[in-house]
C-alpha cells in the first residue's frame, strides 16, 4: 500500500500536455528562422539585426564543455525555435479571448490567471512554449508606473528603454547559449519600476513547455529604477516527454542607484524518468548588474527540476557599496544532474557578497557547487562570504565544491565555509520513532537543512517550496 | 500489553538475542540489567522498529502482531523509546519537531492537531517540570546540548507524547545525580494504572529513584533471573560476572 502511494507521489505532478494546435516555424536554426519570428512579432529592424548579429557570432563560438554533467549532443537543426498556440496569431486582447484549454491548463498548474484570483494580490505573465498569454493585474501596476509586460509587448511600445538595457549586462557575445539565446528568444517578461517606487506586489512568471521538440528560449530583462524596490520570481514546469528539451534562458537584472531586485526561482522542469530518460536541460544565464551606488540584487533559487540544471545566477557589483546575494537550494534525486552557483564580481568600492549554497543529492545523481568570487584590485573594502553546504542521501549520489576565489585587493576579505553531510539511517528511525512516516522525517530532515534560504523566500512560495522539496526526495531512503 | 515470546535476533549471523521471552502488563514497570554486549540495545531497537536484524519469535503489543507495524505506527499506538544516544537534527527547532511529533501522532488517532498556542501552553508546562530551559527549546533539536540535556529532552518528548509503553535505553547514563533525580521524576510522574515502562540499565542507581515492579537480568541474549527490586541490589553487590 504504502509503496503504491509512494510511486503515484514519486509521478511528475505537472507531466500533462495540452492539445492545442499550434503555429512553429519550420524546424531547424538559420538566417530564416530568425526572421520568420522577428517578423511574426513584428519587430523593429534593429532588434532583427541585433539578432542577426548575434546568429553571427554564434557560429564562430563552441558550446562549452567545462560543466560536470555530461549530455548527448544536441543537434540544434533538428530544434523548433518558435512555437505559439495558434489561437494567438492574432494576439488576445482579454482573458475571455484565451483558448480555454489554456486557461485549464494554467489552473491545473495553479497560477492565478483569471480574475478572481486576484486577492492573491501576485501579478502573473504567463509563457506557453514561446509566447506570453497574459498579464494580470495589468491596470494596478500602471497607477504607479510599473511596467510588466511580456518582452515582446515592451519592444513594441517600449522600444527605448529594451534598447537602451538589452544585451548590456549578458552581452550577445557572451557565450554559446547567451548568443543562442539572443539570436532566437522568443518570450519573456519586461519590468521596469520607476524611480523611487516600491512595487507593491510580487511580480511572477510562469514559463511552460508544451509542444514537443521545443526549445524555449526566454528572455526577460528587468530594469529596478534609482531608489526603487521589486521582489519578482519565476516558476517553471513541463510535460512528461521522453526526449530531452532545451531550455536556454537569459535573464538580465539592472539595479541602479539605491534601487533593489529580488528574484526568486523554483524550478521544477521535468527531470526525466526514474532511469533518466527525458527531462529538460536547463541552461540558463542569468546575471544581475549593480550599476548603481548602494544598489542591491538577490538571487534565490530552489532548483529541483530538470535532467541536468547549469547555471550560475551572477552579481556584478559595480556600484560603490552595493551588495549581492546568492541563496540556493539544489536537489537532485535519480540521475538529475547539476552544475550550478554563482559568480560574485566585486568592482566598486565596500561592495558586499553573500553565497549559501545547499546542495541535497540523492539515488544516483551527481551535484556540483561551482562558484567564483572575484575582489578586483579597485574594490577596496569589500567582502565575501560563502558557506556551501553538501547533502547526501544514499551511498550512490555525488556532491563536489569547486570555488574559485580571486582576490586583487588586500583591503578586501573572503571567507568560504563547506561542508558535507549525510542523511543518516538513524536519524529517520529517530524521527519515525517520534511518529513521523519516512517522507515526513526526509521533509524535516532536509527542510532544517535548507532553513536559511528557504527563509529568503517570498512567504506564499517558501510553503510551496517547502512541499516541493519533500516530493522532489520521496523514495530516494529505504 | 506487551508479549515477547521465544524471539531470537541475529545482526551478521552473530546470536543476539536467544528465546527471549517478557511479558508486561499494564501499569508495570520492568527493569532490565545487563552487562556490556548482552543484548539490552538490541532488545529497544527491535521494539521501536528498528531494521537490520534477522529476526524470528513473536512479539505481541496489545495483542497484535508487532512486526506488522511499522516504526511510526508503533509511535501512533503508543510505544515511545527514549533513545541512548538522541540524535542532532541541524535546523530544525526544537519546538517545532515536538509539535510535528505529536501532532503526527494525534493524527494517526483521530484526534484534533493542537495549535500553536495549546502546544507552547503545553511544552511550557512540562519544560517547567523538568526543569528544562525554555531556550533550548528555541535551539536546533539536540544540537549543541550536553548529554544531560538530549537525556532530559528525551523525557521532555516522552512527558508530552504521553506514551502507553515508554522503553528507556539507558538514559541514566551520562546524568548527573540532579539530572538523574530529575528524569526519574518524569518519568514516576507518568506511572499510572495503564502506562508501562521498560528501563533498560547497566547500574541499580536509578532504581533508587524508580522503583520497578520486576528486574530481569539479561546475560548472552537471555534472561537468566527475574525478581522483585531486590535483585538489582544483589546484582550491584555481586557484579554480572559472579552473579549465577
Amino acid at each position: 500500500m504504502r509503496e503504491k502511494e509512494l510511486n503515484i507521489l514519486k509521478d511528475y505532478k505537472y507531466g500533462f500536455t495540452t492539445d492545442i494546435e499550434s503555429v512553429k516555424a519550420p524546424k531547424g536554426l538559420n538566417q530564416e528562422v530568425i526572421r520568420f519570428i522577428s517578423n511574426i512579432k513584428k519587430e523593429p529592424q534593429w532588434l532583427l539585426e541585433w539578432r542577426l548579429k548575434a546568429f553571427e557570432r554564434l557560429k564562430a563560438l563552441k558550446e562549452p564543455d567545462w560543466q560536470k554533467p555530461k549530455y548527448p549532443k544536441i543537434d540544434y537543426q533538428d530544434l523548433y525555435y518558435y512555437s505559439a498556440p495558434k489561437s494567438f496569431k492574432e494576439k488576445p486582447n482579454s482573458l475571455d479571448d484565451l483558448d480555454p484549454k489554456l486557461l485549464d491548463t494554467y489552473k491545473k498548474l495553479g497560477i492565478p490567471l483569471q480574475e478572481q484570483k486576484r486577492l492573491n494580490g501576485i501579478a502573473v505573465d504567463a509563457v506557453f512554449d514561446s509566447v506570453s498569454v497574459a498579464t494580470t493585474f495589468k491596470e494596478k501596476l500602471t497607477e504607479k508606473g510599473i511596467i510588466f509586460c511580456s518582452i515582446s509587448e515592451a519592444v513594441q511600445k517600449y522600444p527605448e528603454l529594451v534598447k537602451k538595457y538589452l544585451g548590456t549586462v549578458i552581452p550577445i557575445t557572451d557565450h554559446y547559449f547567451a548568443t543562442l539565446n539572443s539570436a532566437v528568444f522568443t518570450d519573456g517578461s519586461f519590468v521596469y519600476i520607476p524611480p523611487n517606487i516600491r512595487c507593491p506586489m510580487e511580480l511572477s512568471t510562469y514559463f511552460r513547455i508544451n509542444a514537443s521538440d521545443t526549445g524555449q528560449f526566454e528572455r526577460t530583462l528587468i530594469i529596478a529604477d534609482k531608489g526603487s524596490y521589486v521582489s519578482y520570481l519565476e516558476g517553471c514546469t513541463a510535460p512528461m516527454r521522453d526526449e530531452n528539451q532545451l531550455h536556454a534562458a537569459n535573464v538580465e537584472l539592472i539595479a541602479l542607484d539605491d534601487a533593489e531586485i529580488k528574484y526568486s526561482t523554483v524550478q521544477n522542469w521535468y527531470p526525466g524518468d526514474k532511469d533518466g530518460k527525458g527531462g529538460i536541460y536547463n541552461f540558463v544565464t542569468k546575471r544581475g548588474l549593480c550599476k548603481g551606488k548602494n544598489s542591491k540584487i538577490s538571487w534565490t533559487q530552489v532548483e529541483t527540476g530538470s535532467a541536468i540544471t547549469w547555471k550560475y545566477p551572477s552579481c556584478i557589483l559595480q556600484g560603490d557599496n552595493s551588495i549581492g546575494e546568492f541563496y540556493s537550494i539544489a536537489i537532485t534525486n535519480n540521475h538529475q544532474k547539476a552544475d550550478t552557483g554563482t559568480k560574485m564580481i566585486h568592482l566598486g568600492k565596500n561592495t558586499k557578497s553573500k553565497i549559501i549554497s545547499k546542495g541535497i543529492s540523492a539515488g544516483l545523481s551527481d551535484m556540483t557547487y561551482r562558484g567564483l568570487v572575484d575582489i578586483s584590485s579597485r574594490a577596496n573594502n569589500s567582502r565575501n562570504y560563502t558557506q556551501c553546504d553538501s547533502l547526501l542521501m544514499g551511498n550512490k549520489c555525488g556532491a563536489h565544491t569547486i570555488p574559485y576565489i580571486k582576490n586583487k585587493n588586500l583591503e578586501s576579505n573572503i571567507e568560504h565555509e563547506a561542508t558535507t553531510s549525510k542523511i543518516s539511517e538513524d536519524q529517520l528511525h529517530y524521527c519515525q520513532q517520534r511518529g513521523l512516516n519516512q517522507e515526513e522525517a526526509v521533509g524535516l530532515i532536509v527542510n532544517g537543512f535548507c532553513k536559511e534560504v528557504l527563509q529568503q523566500l517570498p512567504m506564499e512560495f517558501a510553503v510551496e517550496a517547502q512541499k516541493l522539496v519533500g516530493i522532489s526526495l520521496e523514495g530516494s531512503v529505504g | 500489553m506487551l508479549k515477547i515470546n521465544n524471539l531470537n535476533a541475529k545482526i551478521d549471523k552473530k546470536i543476539i538475542l536467544n528465546n527471549f521471552s517478557l511479558n508486561i502488563n499494564p501499569g508495570e514497570v520492568h527493569a532490565i540489567m545487563g552487562p556490556n554486549g548482552s543484548g539490552k540495545s538490541t532488545l529497544s531497537n527491535i521494539l521501536s522498529g528498528k531494521k537490520g536484524y534477522d529476526v524470528t519469535g513473536e512479539i505481541l503489543y496489545e495483542n497484535k502482531n508487532l512486526f506488522e507495524l511499522e516504526t511510526e505506527e508503533r509511535a501512533h499506538k503508543g510505544i515511545f523509546l527514549a533513545f541512548q544516544y538522541p540524535l542532532e537534527i541541524p535546523g530544525v527547532n526544537t519546538n517545532i519537531f515536538l509539535k510535528t511529533s505529536l501532532n503526527a501522532i494525534r493524527r494517526a488517532n483521530g484526534e484534533k492537531e493542537l495549535d500553536a498556542i495549546e502546544f507552547l501552553n503545553l511544552v511550557k508546562e512540562k519544560a517547567k517540570n523538568l526543569k528544562f530551559e525554555e531556550e533550548k527549546l528555541n535551539r536546533q533539536l539536540n544540537v549543541g546540548f550536553s548529554g544531560g540535556e538530549k537525556k532530559k529532552n528525551e523525557i521532555l518528548q516522552m512527558s508530552i507524547l504521553n506514551p502507553k509503553l515508554s522503553i528507556l535505553d539507558e538514559t541514566d547514563s551520562g546524568l548527573d545525580i540532579d539530572a538523574l533525580r530529575i528524569v526519574a521524576d518524569g518519568v514516576n510522574s507518568l506511572r499510572k494504572k495503564n502506562n508501562s515502562f521498560l528501563i533498560i540499565t547497566h547500574y541499580q542507581r536509578l532504581l533508587d529513584y524508580i522503583k520497578p515492579d520486576f528486574v530481569h537480568v539479561l546475560i548472552n541474549g537471555k534472561i537468566i533471573k527475574s525478581g522483585g527490586p531486590e535483585l538489582a541490589l544483589e546484582l550491584e553487590k555481586k557484579g554480572y560476572e559472579n552473579f549465577n
